[in-house]
């Protein structure tokens, strides 16, 4: 077994948000990732809600001993990858602490209450604000808009698995993350995903 | 994934619990698979179909659990491996024929594996298969590790051989829907032969008739294979200890629930203290381990999900070992300990050993839980509700079944059934369906509520069932319904799959799961062969669609079946590109002034529209968005516009 010693063992990260996020793949890659490294890691998910519009969560276990629980103690989730804004606050009601990390993307999407004039969405800067206020540090990207701009909102989860990988202590590598996209998509996608990861750890590194 | 059968001996793999499940009847050399999909449960089958020809196996989805159990069973009296995989009702479904199995016996090594769902993450309603084991009296085993999973499967296969009897290996949604670390182990040769002996003396379990008569015989035969079972889960490697020799509590535990118990004692600090019994084999139980544990300490705590039947049968083992074992206080279930519905998770049974124990422990700083415990409820993260994806197929249909009940006036309203569209009950839906059971069960309350004209009934009824599930059990809820001249209307919400789980093929479709071309199914030509008037529509075209519902509801003779067909938005083909480019002309769109009070958004509720409360107009999440089209057809002002999108 090679690979960097973790902070902390299990090392437990959530990554979250709404149904037809692709939460679930996003887990997978980063998943799989590690296990390159020599991690053995443990996945809980939630999706049977996952494509209506419902919250998701995916809990990822990394560890060197082996299986942990697919659910994440109340209060250590350690850091939190978040693909909608209000989920990355949401998810700090159950499993936050004082050290969590936060990366969100900040393009909401609004639930059918809010739609419907039942609710009403929060402000960014408020969710930001609550962030700060309940982490050790967050990080709000445009994932969606940056991925608008590569040419497919989709791209908007691998930029935020870049972003983690820039402000995490988990030994996320290019090479792993291009030997896990080859498993599942052409060769020819690789390098606009490839961009995007990029372009995902330099939104953090400032 | 090839590597689910490509991965060589010895490798580690990530692997969802299901796959495991895959992977451990692939290395006990499985021949037949045959299910019904059901969440958690499905890609057990997905996931041998897929290998299917690299592993000479013959697998089906089937057009219910109980003709599942018949597929697989007659691969067992060829003398070949089987498994048959479903959710915790499928189980219900199948129970008939199960209990007839259990009698008879079987030849080749046959696991049925119920995947359960405690919480009902993907369900409505937290059934246990385990009473099946008992009542059918069947060997249970509960895999609590993603490891275990595997090796289960495969050992469950050699246990079914060695007892000549169906064996039950119960998953649950936090082992089928989850992933950890598998180690593969050797993978059997591929040649198989299926042979069907028959002609021996009738009592011979290998070469006479399979039935489970004469039944004091075949009965008695059973309860001694059960006894041989318990003998062997006396040494069984999967029932396993840790913790110190004198622990002040034991834990008894099984499943995930293993999982939740590790972490607890873990993160309490607790394992110079408490001790884990973690049992694989959870029927029947092996009395003398128990014993043996049970004497370690006088403080027991079970922790398992859902229903207390390992405590119950717990109970009983220590009453009858009371005067060896000493009297025992007992924590679990029954006294409160932890919840008896629901799923478990560590925090549970955290709580549940501070109070035992009478320890503290905090998760986090409280000033930290006092400021983040409220952010659901305090607007930080609004509600989300379940709904229909944006650009269902479903949300149309009941868009036009809503209309037409309010048109017709008589307070009619739907008798649901599973699938995506029981959410039909939510607002998402138009809250239009009232009742929701087991599935068929739409058709049947309906043929019942038909005939209730001589007590003065006179709503219309109104059922809905899909594609998949008209195959499963609304046909013979039909033919009931034709033969007793029940008055409904069918409304059969056709998108082309079993959808909610993944677009499994069913028989109304030319492909099954092996991929192969085959004969389809009509559904409108079995509903005309009954004799009921069939009409099919687009629910796309929401007036049309409208129209002859209210048709048909005015038609009050009989059984009237409306085919409402619109491929399921999340299919491969239709994901592939937008049907319409929708927009909105925000001149024509005037809010608040028109008069339709926010239609679209107030009450259509698709995701895809979004209400801009700052500019007060309507506007379109071009992210979310699938451009069916539909919304253009709600806005009585015209403000919301389609036009042909390019091919992509």
């Amino acid at each position: 077994m090679t690979g960097n010693a973790l902070p902390k063992d299990p090392y437990n990260v959530i990554i979250t948000g709404v149904g037809g996020q692709g939460n679930v793949l996003a887990s997978r890659i980063l998943a799989n990732m590690l296990v390159r490294k020599g991690y053995a890691v443990t996945i809980g998910e939630t999706f049977g809600a996952s494509q209506r519009g419902g919250s998701v969560m995916s809990h990822l276990r990394v560890s060197r001993q082996g299986s942990w629980s697919p659910q994440i103690p109340k209060g250590k989730a350690d850091v939190v990858v978040a693909l909608e804004p209000t989920e990355a606050v949401r998810v700090l009601a159950d499993y936050g602490n004082p050290d969590i990390m936060i990366v969100s993307n900040t393009r909401p999407v609004h639930s059918v209450g809010v739609i419907a004039g039942d609710l009403e969405y929060p402000p960014l800067e408020q969710t930001k604000k609550k962030a700060e206020e309940l982490s050790a540090r967050a990080w709000f990207i445009d994932a969606t808009d940056e991925a608008l701009k590569l040419g497919h909102p989709i791209l908007g989860n691998v930029i935020m698995l870049g972003a983690l990988a820039g402000m995490s202590p988990l030994p996320l590598d290019m090479e792993d993350f291009k030997a896990v996209m080859l498993t599942s998509l052409s060769a020819d996608k690789l390098d606009i995903n490839v961009r995007a990861f990029t372009l995902g750890r330099e939104l953090v590194s400032h | 994934m090839s590597e689910l059968f490509d991965g060589k001996e010895g490798t580690q793999h990530l692997l969802m619990g299901n796959e495991a499940i895959a992977r451990g009847a692939l290395e006990a050399g499985v021949r037949v698979a045959a299910g019904y999909p059901g969440t958690p449960s499905s890609e057990i089958i997905e996931s041998l179909a897929r290998v299917a020809d690299k592993a000479n196996m013959y697998v089906e989805w089937s057009v219910n659990e109980k003709v599942a159990m018949e597929v697989a069973a007659a691969g067992s009296f060829a003398e070949l491996r089987s498994l048959t995989a479903m959710k915790q009702n499928g189980v219900n479904v199948a129970s008939d024929f199960l209990l007839h199995l259990a009698g008879s016996g079987t030849r080749g090594g046959m696991v049925l594996v119920p995947c359960e769902d405690p919480g009902a993450l993907s369900s409505i309603n937290e059934g246990e298969s385990r009473y099946f084991a008992r009542m059918m009296e069947l060997p249970l085993l509960e895999p609590g590790d993603f490891q275990e999973v595997k090796d289960m499967v495969k050992w469950a296969f050699e246990l079914s051989e060695e007892l000549r009897m169906l064996v039950v290996l119960r998953s649950v949604t936090r082992l089928s829907h989850a992933s950890g670390m598998v180690t593969y182990g050797p993978l059997p040769p591929r040649e198989a032969t299926a042979r069907f002996r028959h002609e021996g003396f009738v009592l011979d379990p290998q070469e006479g008739v399979l039935i489970s008569a004469p039944v004091g015989y075949k009965h008695e035969l059973q309860q001694g294979k059960i006894r041989k079972a318990r003998e062997m889960f006396e040494n069984s490697p999967f029932n396993t200890y840790t913790g110190p020799e004198k622990p002040e509590v034991l834990i008894i535990t099984s499943s995930a629930c293993t999982l939740y118990s590790k972490e607890a004692v873990h993160l309490l600090g607790l394992k110079d203290r408490v001790g884990i019994l973690k049992l694989g084999t959870t029927w029947p139980l092996p009395v003398n381990l128990l014993t043996r544990y049970l004497s370690l300490t006088d403080t027991i705590f079970i922790v398992e999900e859902v229903i207390p039947f390992m405590e119950e049968n717990i109970k009983v083992i220590a009453a009858e070992r009371a005067a060896e074992i000493g009297i025992k206080k007992f924590y679990g279930k029954n006294d409160g300990t932890l919840p008896m519905v629901g799923e478990l998770n560590p925090d549970f049974v955290i709580g549940a050993l501070c109070k035992i124990l009478n320890i503290e422990y905090k998760a986090r700083p409280d000033e930290y839980t006092q400021a983040a415990q409220n952010i659901p409820f305090t607007g930080e993260a609004p509600h989300r509700e379940l709904t229909f994806c944006p650009g269902c197929p479903h949300r149309a249909s009941f868009w036009s079944i809503h209309n037409a009940l309010e048109l017709d006036g008589r307070k009619g309203f739907v008798c649901g059934d599973i699938g995506c569209y029981a959410m039909a009950m939510l607002p998402t839906g138009f809250s239009v369906v009232k009742t929701v059971h087991a599935m068929g069960s739409g058709s049947g309350i309906a043929s019942g509520f038909g005939k209730l004209g001589q007590f003065h009934f006179d709503q219309p009824i109104v059922a809905v069932c899909g594609d998949s599930t008209f195959f499963h059990t609304a046909i013979p809820a039909l033919i009931n319904a034709r033969h007793h001249k029940a008055d409904f209307t069918l409304v059969i919400l056709d998108n082309s799959g079993t959808a909610m789980t993944g677009f499994q093929p069913h028989p109304g479709l030319d492909v099954n799961a092996l991929g192969d071309t085959v004969p389809s199914i009509d559904i409108a030509d079995v509903c005309r062969s009954m004799g009921a008037r069939v009409e099919v529509r687009d629910p796309f075209d929401l007036e049309e669609t409208r129209k002859v519902l209210n048709e048909l509801m005015e038609d009050e003779e009989g059984l009237k079946v409306l085919i409402l067909r619109q491929i399921c938005t999340l299919s491969p083909e239709k994901k592939a590109g937008k049907k319409y480019e929708m927009s909105i002309n925000e001149e024509i769109c005037i809010g608040e002034n028109c008069g339709c009070n926010r239609l679209c958004t107030r009450i259509f509720r698709c995701p895809g529209l979004v209400w801009d409360t700052e500019r007060q107009v309507t506007k379109l999440d071009e992210v979310i968005c699938i451009g069916c089209g539909v919304c253009a057809d709600i806005c009585p002002a015209g403000a919301i516009q389609r036009k042909e999108a390019g091919i992509s």
